[in-house]
């Protein structure tokens, strides 16, 4: 048995998984169960920062995947997201990188600037 | 003369305003010291917000974009201070553009939010070096201006902030050596705990403390000392981390001093005013929301929370008096403080919610509330914990005509 702590939501269940038979407990919902399932065979997060504003009040405009991506390729999405910049004006959900890393993810903006 | 006059335009002011439209106010105003709406939610680019009211992970300024779009027929004054409010409903404030101004509400909306706990507050030693920043202070630094505050960073405190920005700085390719806690449990979410240290391999060390800074231009490094039950440092502990950078995520303080200077009556507890079960202060026809009440750890909360601030406002400026029997709510063992901290029964509906927080970590406990000896509700709970705020729903016949209720914790027998 393993044990964590689901971070699908704020509440933070603690789950206890089995590493051969993949039953989980103490979710409080099945999210937790897929979560505790993902979590340990191939771990994912949405990856969030800024890029570049050339042309606006503000120096940087927020992104983030718009869904989540292997944990293991945080850095990679990073190095995309330092080159990337955006034009005054941006919307939300505009894109500002396409199938980042061939993750199949874009990476979209947060904020109306 | 205004109906309702909303002071601070991030989330609690947002959901506040708009609700009390919703509700009738015809008039409503927010007014918002800086240029833009959303407050701190702006420089919050991470996401986990929304998911209790939307369903969805949002961002920051996601989640603030979802109440800026309902804005419509609500005045906004930005850039605008206010200086002072009063117990008959003045509100003076002053701004670059509109100059003074002093406008009169027939209710006002404390939804001022809250400010970080600095250096000067938890009294460190040590040297007085550039590169300690309180993580909010940094946070803005680097989402919003677009600064890297440093490159090798100690974290002091494990709230949800400093729990970020370990996160925030590792990816921007800075090395976050420690995150050190004093109490012996985290003050963060523990989601935050797993996908900000754990992820990146950050140690946390609890009942730790930052005994030294050095550094004679910038910080150079810091000492690092176990502390005992007593939260002392335990001489022969210490270690030192070399480090240019130090954050504070030490706690945050409801920023009051517009309810302390109009008299309203403060609880020591949450620093924050004394609410009834609708929001209203101890003055009448002035309500509060949000981290000014007591410091939240989801905006979700706050949002609901500024709703039911707004219709009383709503309701108030429409003339409905609020008034009747008062049910005193106490924190009993294991219990630090209650919001509402005081009931009029008459006001409620058929329930009444009760937040408050726990004083240490509980496993499989029993919440119960209770009038003198007689227990009048109780709910089990498989888990308790400081850093994360517990809500309750007390059917309002339960309470009858109590003086005074006490929440209470105990380990399940």
């Amino acid at each position: 048995m393993k044990e964590m702590i689901c971070i699908v939501c704020p509440k933070g269940c603690h789950l206890n998984i089995d590493e051969s038979t993949l039953a989980v407990n103490g979710n409080g919902c099945p999210r937790g169960a897929e979560y505790a399932r993902t979590e340990l065979t191939a771990p994912v997060r949405v990856l969030t920062s800024t890029v570049r504003l050339v042309g606006g009040e503000l120096e940087r405009c927020p992104v983030r995947t718009d869904r989540a991506v292997p944990r293991d390729r945080l850095s990679d999405i990073m190095a995309e997201i330092h080159r990337a910049s955006v034009t005054h004006p941006v919307h939300i959900g505009d894109t500002v990188i396409s199938d980042v890393c061939g993750t199949g993810a874009d990476v979209i903006v947060t904020r109306d600037l | 003369m205004r109906d309702v006059i909303v002071i601070g335009g991030g989330p609690a002011g947002l959901a506040a305003a708009i609700k009390a439209r919703e509700c009738g106010a015809s008039d409503v105003l927010i007014i918002e010291r800086d240029s833009c709406l959303g407050g701190i939610l702006n420089q919050c680019i991470h996401n986990g917000f929304g998911l209790h009211r939307f369903k969805q992970e949002l961002t920051g300024p996601e989640y603030a974009a979802r109440f800026i779009s309902q804005l419509d027929g609500i005045d906004i004054a930005t850039d605008s201070m206010v200086l002072s409010v009063t117990r008959d409903l003045v509100v003076r404030s002053v701004s670059r553009t509109r100059g003074y101004t002093e406008e009169k509400a027939k209710a006002i909306v404390l939804a001022m939010g809250c400010r970080e706990r600095t250096r000067g507050a938890i009294s460190i030693p040590g040297d007085r070096p550039a590169g300690v920043y309180t993580a909010g202070a940094a946070q803005r630094y680097m989402n919003i201006e677009g600064y890297m505050v440093g490159r090798n960073a100690v974290i002091l405190g494990s709230g949800d902030i400093g729990l970020i920005m370990a996160r925030r700085m590792t990816l921007e390719g800075a090395k976050v050596h420690a995150c050190i806690e004093l109490m012996p449990y985290s003050g963060g979410l523990n989601r935050n705990i797993v996908q900000c240290l754990k992820d990146f391999d950050i140690p946390l060390y609890l009942s730790h403390t930052i005994t030294d800074i050095r550094g004679s231009r910038r910080v150079e490094g810091v000492t690092v000392a176990e502390v005992g039950p007593d939260r002392r440092p335990i001489s022969g502990t210490e270690f030192d981390i070399d480090c240019d950078t130090v954050l504070l995520s030490v706690g945050l303080i409801p920023e009051n001093e517009l309810t302390r200077a109009a008299g309203i009556p403060i609880d020591r507890r949450t620093n924050g005013a004394v609410v009834f079960e609708n929001m209203e202060t101890g003055a009448e026809g002035i309500f509060a929301c949000g981290n000014v009440v007591h410091v939240h750890d989801l905006v979700d909360y706050v949002s609901a929370e500024a709703e039911r601030a707004g219709k009383a406002a709503a309701e108030y400026a429409a003339g409905k008096r609020a008034g009747g029997r008062i049910t005193e709510v106490a924190a009993g063992n294991g219990v630090s403080y209650t919001v509402p901290q005081r009931i009029r029964t008459s006001g409620c509906g058929k329930t009444v919610d009760l937040f408050f927080r726990v004083r240490s970590v509980f496993r499989n406990v029993r919440i119960t509330v209770s009038s003198g000896e007689k227990t009048l509700a109780s709910y089990p709970r498989e888990h308790c914990a400081p850093g994360e705020m517990e809500h309750i729903v007390l059917p309002v016949s339960l309470i009858g005509d109590s003086d005074e209720i006490t929440v209470s914790v105990a380990e399940d027998k």
